[in-house]
This record gives C-alpha cells, structure tokens and sequence, in this order.
C-alpha cells in the first residue's frame, strides 16, 4: 500500500467537511482510483466525482497518471463565482 | 565559444521547437545574428524593419536586460544564460498599433501617473501603452469592482465594462464600486460617474447587454486583453471560447467562499479554461455567491490580483500566469500555485479543434432555456401566494427546508431542516405518503431536492418558487432577507 496526502478544496471540502487527509491506496492506483476511494469515503462527493480537476505535486494531470508513496494531491472542483 | 540562449514559448516554432539553443558570439549583437542566421524566421518577430530590437523584445543576460548593461554590445561568455522575452501577451498587439507612438502624455498626467513613472518597469514607455491599451471586463460585480477601480487609476486608455444588473443592497458588502444611495440604479450608469471622477483620462466604454454567442465576438475584437469576472458557468465557457478563436488573452479570476483562483488563459502561448474544465458542472451544483456566500474581501483580492496581471501583460513586464493558477485559501492565508499544461486534445485550442464558431453556451451548460410549462413541472410547483392560502386554510403540508443551519437561523418557515447535501443520506426521515414542500432560498438547491424526493419515489413533493427570498419579499415583509 501506498500513502497519499490529499488536499481538498471549494466544494469539496465543504462535503467532506475537511481540508486534508492522508488515503491508503494498493500499488499502482492512478488519481481516477484516488477520487473512486474518495468518494466510497465521502459519498457525498458522488455526483461530483465527473467534474473534479485533480493537481498532482502541485501540477494539474490527467486522472491516469499513477500515485507514488508520499504523493500529493490537490482535489479543485470549478468555482463560478464573480 | 557557444552561448545558451533561452527561447520563450511563442518563438519556438521557429526554432524547431527547441526552448535552448546554442549559438556563438562574443556580444549580445553578434550572437542574435548568429541565431538568426541559424533560424531565419525568428528575424521579423525579433527585429523591426529599421534594424532595431523590436521594442516588446527584452534581452537579458543571465537576469540582467541588456537594456541596463551595454544594450546590444553587452558582452557575453560561455557560461552566460540569454533569454529572449517578448512583451507578455497582448502586449504584443498593443505594441505593433501604430498609434502606440503617437500617444501622447499631458503634464496632468505625468504628475498623476509619477509613481509608475520613475520606476524604470513602467517608465514613459510603460505608462503610453497603458494609455495605448483597451481592456474589456466581463461582469461589474465583486471582482470587476476591484478591477475597474484599479485599471481606471492605473490610466488604461479604454475600459469596456460589460452587465446588465441593477444594483441590489446585498451586492454592497463585496462590490466597492458602489454605495448605498445607488442601490435600484443600473451598474453600468454608476460605474461610469464613479470611474470617470476617479480618471477622466480614461475612456469607459459601458456595455448595457447580456454577452451572448451572437454579439460576443462584435464585442470582445476590438480588446487586447478580456478580463473574466463573470459569475456564471455558460458565461465564462462563452468568454474562454470568444478569447480562443479572436486570439486574445483572457485574465481569469473566480471566487467561492474563502477561496479564489487567478490565471492568465492564453490559448497561443499556453492553455484556455477548457484545458482546465474540459465538461461544465451542471447547473445546481455549484452554489453561487448568493447560495454559497462570500467573504466580502476575497473577490476585492482576487480582482486586484488581475488588475495586476491586465497591468503586466500591457506593460509586457515580469512574468504572466500563462500556465500557472493561484488558489487562494483565505482562511489558512496560503496562496498555491498550481502548473498547467495546454490539453493537446482540448476541443478549441488542441491540436485538432472540432468547435470553430461560439455555441449555445445555456444548452452546454445544461441550462433548460424552455419556459417550465408541461404539466409535470406546473404541477411539482407553487407559488408563495398559494402557500400562503393553503396554510390558511389549515391543509396538512409537511415542509422542507433544503438550507443550512445558519441560513435557518436568519429566518424560517417552521419547516423541517435537511441540508441538501444530507438529504439523500436522511431521506428516511421523510414521510412519502405526506404532501410535501421544499423551499431554499431562491429556488436552486429546492428543484435539486425535488428531483431526489422524486427518484426516491416521493409522489406527492411541490417547490416553492422563488424560495424564502420570494416569501419574504412577497408574503412577509416583517422576514429579514438575506
């Protein structure tokens, strides 16, 4: 298993009611494994899950790259408001 | 002896896509004519017909601009970086009018703009393209107060402003721009008086209409730079495209609570909003300033920062936030700084666009543009004036209120609290064979409520229009609004 600091923002944080937490994940989960073990965590997350833009070690990727121990990644769903 | 030279996104294509190369010479002089010897299309974008270093090209040596060195006879060595940097963005069409030169300062305005004057950044040159420039900002609202304030001082030469609100007593806690005398008056007529008492160097250009596919390119192609402060998903998603197919920068900025996000879209050097949020939410499910809230300085720091970068990429100074996005956590005080990368795939600005032409932004967003009039959804309505009658006349309805606690806590109805976000987890506690009616506080989080009651199998669930606000508004006028 591997560990992986997440950091929650707009939305969900709000529905998760935290700003961070560390996820355990098998060897070898992508950032879309992430987000499906978030929201089995956070079901409120649910209908969220298609819109959510994931930042990995303070770069936006694509929800295929694969996690490493100690990864970082950020959870930045789009805010609207002006 | 060979000298690396950095080459800046935009000139890559005429290096065979090389960002280094390396290049011989022992000035700075003779190095650009080897480099453009090797790369002979890189001459016209560097050097203006007179043989002069084009004026929004910056020379540095290692961090040094050759501008305060010996300009082009600056000496270099083998173990100098060169970096080639082009005026940022839009900068580069404000530079190549024509007009740029003829700008003229007055005497009021030298005295006025002095602090930018004698900082060697902005300087005479700085400040005439400033003069030079026309900016448009799309939404006069929480961050396109900041921002008219700002670009109205800092003396842009055009400032389109496009909204059609009227002035509301909630809009005051966060858009500056306006005071409680104007509240019923049309934004656009009170930024104007404002602004211009503020500059009457400016030109403010009010734009009284909805932006929409079928005027949005009219409006934004006489720009340079477009500044988002919309509040809405189809409205950005119609600014971003706009920018892309009239190749103009788009400075974005976008708030939610506590938190901000500022980038620079620029679909010709870096990424556009769709290379960040390729498939818009839809509708509800982002609450908007009015659900959600917002703390009444954070779009005052959001605006300002673009404020800033609108004043950089004019100026063509520092570094853009082309391919960076800030998020900014007010509570926490942390600012984040986020890379983006261009989505080769992306649908406007990818290798192989397929959208060419705006679209209807309202249907992409999966906004219903139909009135509501089958008979299903009349029948899963009501009205504030028929609650009122039915309430009177003593029928057994079971109400539900979809807010949060803190919003009950302003005002409420009686009803039964549920948070919208709980509902699905506490539907149990609902009663389905009850006639049931849900209100928020507009009506948003409500028609979401009513549709999960309905999948749960609820019969017999009505939405109150409007929500609270509408009740407050039309049946109690003693109820606080909010």
């Amino acid at each position: 298993m591997i560990a992986v600091n997440v950091k929650l923002f707009a939305v969900a944080r709000d529905l998760a009611g935290r700003e961070e937490l560390t996820l355990s994940l098998p060897r070898e989960s992508s950032v879309s494994d992430l987000v499906e073990a978030l929201v089995h965590r956070y079901p409120r997350l649910e209908e969220w899950k298609r819109y959510l833009r994931c930042a990995l070690n303070h770069q936006y990727i694509s929800s295929d790259q694969i996690l490493r121990e100690g990864d970082e990644v950020a959870i930045i769903p789009p805010v609207s408001g002006g | 002896m060979a000298i690396k030279v950095l080459i800046p996104t935009p000139l890559r294509q005429y290096t065979d896509k090389k960002d280094a190369v390396e290049v011989n010479g022992r000035t700075v002089e003779e190095l650009m004519k080897n480099l453009m010897s090797k790369y002979p299309q890189l001459e016209r974008h560097l050097y203006a017909e007179d043989g002069k270093l084009r004026s929004f090209v910056n020379v540095y040596v290692n961090d040094e601009d050759i501008r305060y060195l010996q300009q082009e006879h600056t000496p270099v060595k083998s173990i100098d970086v060169i970096s080639i940097v082009p005026s940022i963005a839009g900068g580069v069409e404000i530079n190549d009018r024509a007009f740029v030169g003829e700008v003229r300062l007055s005497n009021e305005e030298i005295q006025r703009y002095s602090r930018h004057l004698i900082m060697p950044e902005v300087g005479i040159d700085g400040q005439k393209k400033l003069k030079a420039s026309r900016v448009l900002i799309v939404g006069a609202g929480g961050l396109g107060s900041p921002l008219a304030l700002y670009l109205t001082a800092a003396g842009v030469g055009s400032l389109g402003i496009v909204d059609v609100d009227v002035i509301d007593v909630t809009n005051l806690q966060r858009q500056i721009l306006y005071s409680t005398d104007d509240i019923g008056r049309s934004k656009l007529d009170v930024a104007r008086e404002r602004l211009r008492r503020i500059n009457p160097h400016v030109e403010i250009e009010p734009y009284e209409k909805r932006l929409t596919a079928d005027n949005a390119l009219e409006v934004l192609r006489d720009f340079d730079i477009i500044v988002d402060g919309t509040d809405n998903f189809p409205t950005r998603y119609l600014v971003n495209d706009a920018c892309v197919l009239l190749g103009k920068p788009n400075v974005y900025g976008s708030i939610f609570r506590f938190e901000g996000q500022v980038t620079v879209f620029d679909a010709k050097r870096g990424p556009c909003y769709r290379c960040l949020y390729p498939t818009p939410p839809p509708p509800g499910l982002v609450p908007s300033c009015a659900e959600g809230g917002v703390l009444g300085v954070l779009p005052g720091i959001i605006g300002s920062l673009q404020a800033l970068e609108t004043i950089k990429l004019i100026i063509g100074r520092g570094n853009s936030l082309v391919e960076r996005l800030i998020l900014f956590d007010a509570l926490t005080l942390k600012f984040r700084e986020l890379k983006l990368r261009k989505n080769p795939e992306c649908p406007i600005c990818g290798e192989h666009p397929s959208i060419h032409e705006l679209i209807d932004y309202e249907q992409f967003c999966g906004i219903q543009t139909q009135p509501l009039n089958s008979q299903n959804d009349q029948q899963s309505k009501i009205s504030p004036e028929e609650l009122k009658a039915r309430l009177d006349r003593g029928d057994d309805l079971f109400i539900l209120d979809v807010r949060e606690p803190h919003e009950y806590q302003v005002c409420n109805l009686g009803g039964y609290l549920v948070p919208i976000n709980d509902l699905q987890q506490r539907i149990h506690e609902l009663d389905p064979s009850r006639e049931i009616v849900v209100h928020c506080k507009m009506g948003g989080r409500s028609a979401k409520a009513v549709e999960v009651l309905k999948r749960a199998g609820f019969q017999n669930v009505k939405d109150l229009i409007g929500g609270i606000d509408a009740w407050a508004t039309r049946i109690d006028n003693t109820m606080p609004r909010y």
